[in-house]
């Protein structure tokens, strides 16, 4: 009996620590800076292709190397996430804050282009974009040295624009006639990758009749490695202290000399990486493939929601209660409970299936949030409508 | 920064993401035309004669999913079909004409397939069409199928409970998957199941089947459970498996996609192994078995009609013939081979009506059909007149090389039941195209 319980305390917090992962990052992105970005679950591929990347890489390396590539995966994970999360917010978010909806589309089409392009990314596709890249961009801090720049600046981005397109699709075409299969092959294509948990995360801890696995324990050790790390980064660093004002004020702190740019580029890096974090962590669980992200997108804006948009705190307490009530409900512990009342235990019978057990728990968040709009934990203060 | 952003502006930067996605759409372009080199010189050699005698080639449809969460699965039998194709073609044509390929893509959007199924018969005019792999996308294009009166070939297992006079069913039908599995594990695995499954239509119909069979055959279903489609939560499940099962017992799995690497990554960090709960799946096959993990699969089993390593020397030509044309790490599976199987029947079937299934002459190519013989890799094949195939039946389990070690095979080719025997509401029914004087030839009761 006593083990049958640690086992549904462990699976019920294993379950809420991946969601708790997953929305963490978004909890700072779209919970501190308001931004809905619906491209979250694809950073989180992202994330999860570093990792593949990176235990190939390790592979070569030989034996004793690809035993700890893991931990390499996730600081690689985080930087390549923070890294696409910061051309993200350079290239489309700052022109969109403020504007809930046109953020949300245009997230939106991020997440559909960053999943067709690991479906189709080759090297005569890379080749083609830096060549681009320098031709477009070099070609225009050229042309803005010239006096006359902004009289001539529409007409300069257009003949830029069309002749390095032009010139970088020939490189791409020139590139796949003469290299033809070499170089036209998908890195990935659309078949899902395998990521390999390392051979001491294989297997799990054996507690009487149970087992407990290691990738679950792995997975809740960087949950909480993570949490502790953003808290001392918000609460203890300078950066941190700059980013809460921001969330707070922005033209207060923009008045004080904060850089509010670098700030939301910062915050919005940071939310990436920890998305970077989190694709690593379950592709340790699930699948690594183009359609990752998309299975995670959805919990994990119901975790921010229900924790309350802007408090962490509700974060952790929203993803672990979403986690233990889908345990719970799903094993049909909550049925065996009620065999006295005859149809209460038929009802929880018929719910004890994990996808009814999903239609139950968005059932209990809609009746919680008819009581509770803001949330678990709703800010409060003056600057909350600001 | 309160800067506006007007109407230039938008317009200059709408024409710089339309260049730019002309331009990734122009290099991810690239790929496919150069990695079919060789197919792309025979349809070239093939089209000047079409531009000027127009109609010296026969245009075939090809609709799969090529994106999307189903072009995982679905690419793949795509390149097959190209195969079989091309072979004709070397081989000098069909009634002395090259065959020319329309692909169309899906896009794992079943209205679309609908749309583009209209396209390649309205516009294209295409003689026939190779496609679909999940059964939401057969239902969806099943009506311009029969509105249009043109022909389908379909290469996927399925769950059965349909017949239509307008698709060719070239994949298992239950009764050539499902049954025999069951009767295997019953004899040889033990009598206690847990059925898993994703939650659509074919999991919940297999389940149906398997649930009535286990009952009529002395086995037990200890638990049934249905995840999301793509959900990878899998921890309620296995406690629940744990419970039910607790020395073990058999685990029947007709998961589809991205939940099945789930399932068996956390199966082995939760220790239930294949020696104590051996997983059936229907849906694991090659490709999966790569894509999952091998050292999360080994030991455990697959049912289907075609493996790799079926010994026979259609199938080395074929596995060979394959990896030639898409690289030495490429493997070959059921659907892929069913797609195969799909062409080379068709093709018999309009050489010996000596017409190219053209509106007027569908119903003598759909007749030549019947009782077409083939030679597959997986051992020889018939076109029944309830338009599915005649198969065998096979049991595989995954190996260290990532294939399957075939551990049982039935002795004859299985002939297909379309209307399952051991669902009430279909006892008793079948489907015979050939068949004259019954209201409905795909479903009636034999008298």
């Amino acid at each position: 009996m006593f083990t049958a319980i640690l086992d549904g305390i462990f699976n019920g917090l294993s379950v809420g620590s991946v969601l708790l992962l997953a929305a963490l990052g978004l909890a700072i992105v779209f919970g501190l800076m308001g931004v809905i970005n619906m491209a979250h679950g694809e950073l989180m591929m992202l994330g999860a292709y570093t990792t593949f990347l990176v235990q190939n890489a390790f592979k070569l390396l030989g034996e004793p190397w690809t035993n700890f590539y893991i931990f390499f995966a996730v600081i690689m994970a985080f930087i390549v996430a923070a890294l696409m999360g910061l051309v993200l917010e350079r290239g489309v978010i700052r022109y969109l804050y403020g504007r809930p909806l046109e953020t949300l589309l245009a997230t939106w089409g991020v997440s559909l282009i960053l999943q067709q392009f690991v479906r189709s990314v080759n090297w005569v596709m890379i080749a083609g974009l830096i060549v681009f890249c320098l031709l477009y961009f070099g070609g225009l801090w050229a042309v803005k040295k010239r006096p006359d720049f902004e009289r001539i600046r529409h007409w300069a981005i257009t003949v830029l624009l069309t002749l390095s397109a032009a010139i970088a699709w020939a490189v791409g075409s020139v590139l796949s006639q003469t290299y033809k299969l070499a170089v036209t092959k998908p890195w990935f294509g659309a078949q899902n990758v395998d990521v390999t948990a390392p051979k001491w995360l294989l297997g799990g801890l054996p507690i009487g009749n149970y087992q407990l696995p290691y990738t679950r324990m792995f997975i809740m050790v960087l949950t909480v490695l993570c949490v502790l790390a953003i808290y001392w980064f918000l609460n203890k660093t300078p950066w941190g202290l700059r980013i809460r004002s921001v969330t707070q004020n922005r033209n207060m702190s923009a008045c004080l000399g904060i850089p509010t740019q670098k700030v939301d580029a910062l915050t919005f890096a940071l939310g990436s990486g920890l998305a970077g974090i989190a694709g690593c962590a379950v592709s340790l669980l699930g699948s690594v493939g183009p359609n990752t992200g998309q299975n995670y997108i959805v919990n994990t804006f119901m975790v921010v929601v229900v924790g309350g948009v802007g408090k962490l705190v509700g974060t952790i307490v929203g993803a672990m209660a979403i986690g233990i009530t889908d345990y719970i409900i799903g094993t049909g512990i909550l049925a065996n409970l009620f065999t006295s009342i005859q149809p209460l235990a038929d009802f929880f019978t018929f719910f004890a299936t994990t996808s009814m057990a999903k239609v139950m728990v968005f059932l209990l968040i809609v009746i919680f949030l008819q009581f509770r709009p803001a949330g678990l934990f709703p800010q409060k203060g003056r600057t909350v409508d600001a | 920064m309160t800067r506006q952003f007007g109407r230039r502006k938008f317009l200059l930067y709408g024409s710089a993401t339309l260049g730019t996605s002309i331009l990734l759409k122009a290099c991810a372009g690239g790929s496919p035309t150069a990695s079919e080199s060789p197919a792309a010189d025979s349809t070239t050699a093939a089209s000047p004669a079409a531009a000027s005698g127009g109609g010296d080639t026969i245009k075939v449809g090809i609709l799969h999913s090529l994106s999307g969460t189903m072009a995982i699965s679905e690419k793949s039998v795509v390149d097959s079909t190209q195969l079989a194709i091309e072979e004709i073609n070397q081989a000098g044509g069909l009634l002395g004409k090259q065959i020319e390929t329309i692909e169309e893509d899906g896009a794992s959007d079943w209205p679309t397939f609908a749309e583009k199924a209209r396209k390649l018969i309205e516009e294209d005019q295409v003689v026939v069409i190779f496609g679909c792999w999940t059964s939401a996308s057969r239902k969806a294009v099943l009506p311009v199928f029969e509105e249009k009166n043109h022909m389908l070939y379909y290469p996927v297992q399925y769950e059965g409970q349909e017949c239509s006079k307008n698709i060719f069913y070239t994949g298992a039908a239950p009764n050539q998957q499902i049954e025999p599995s069951v009767d295997w594990l019953l004899e040889e695995k033990g009598k206690e199941f847990y059925l898993v499954g994703s939650d659509y239509v074919f999991p919940r119909t297999a389940n149906t089947i398997i649930k009535a069979q286990l009952e009529a055959k002395g086995g037990t279903v200890v638990g049934e459970d249905y995840l999301p489609l793509g959900s990878t939560e899998v921890t309620p499940i296995i406690s629940k498996i744990r419970s039910a099962l607790p020395n073990g017992g058999v685990i029947y799995n007709t998961m589809n996609g991205d939940s099945n690497v789930a399932l068996f990554k956390q199966m082995q960090g939760a220790g239930l192994t294949p020696d104590k709960y051996p997983v059936m799946s229907v849906s694991i096959a090659e490709e999966e078995v790569k894509a999952i993990g091998t050292e999360f699969l080994k030991g455990h089993y697959a049912a289907w009609n075609y493996f790799q390593t079926v010994e026979s020397p259609e199938n080395t030509k074929y596995v060979e013939a394959f990896k030639a044309k898409f690289g030495e790490d490429r493997v070959t599976n059921d659907p892929m081979e069913a797609a195969y199987i799909s062409v080379n029947i068709w093709k018999q079937a309009v050489e010996q009506a000596g017409e190219t299934g053209t509106p007027t002459s569908l119903e003598k190519v759909r007749a030549a059909a019947y009782g077409q013989k083939f030679a597959a890799p997986e051992g020889p094949v018939t076109m029944n007149t309830n338009h599915h195939i005649s198969k065998t039946v096979r049991i595989g389990e995954v190996r260290d090389d990532g294939l399957f070690e075939i551990v049982y095979s039935t002795p004859a080719p299985v002939d297909p039941l379309p209307w399952n025997q051991f669902v009430t509401d279909t006892q008793g029914f079948t489907c015979d195209w050939t068949k004259t004087g019954v209201d409905n030839p795909g479903k009636f009761k034999e008298t």
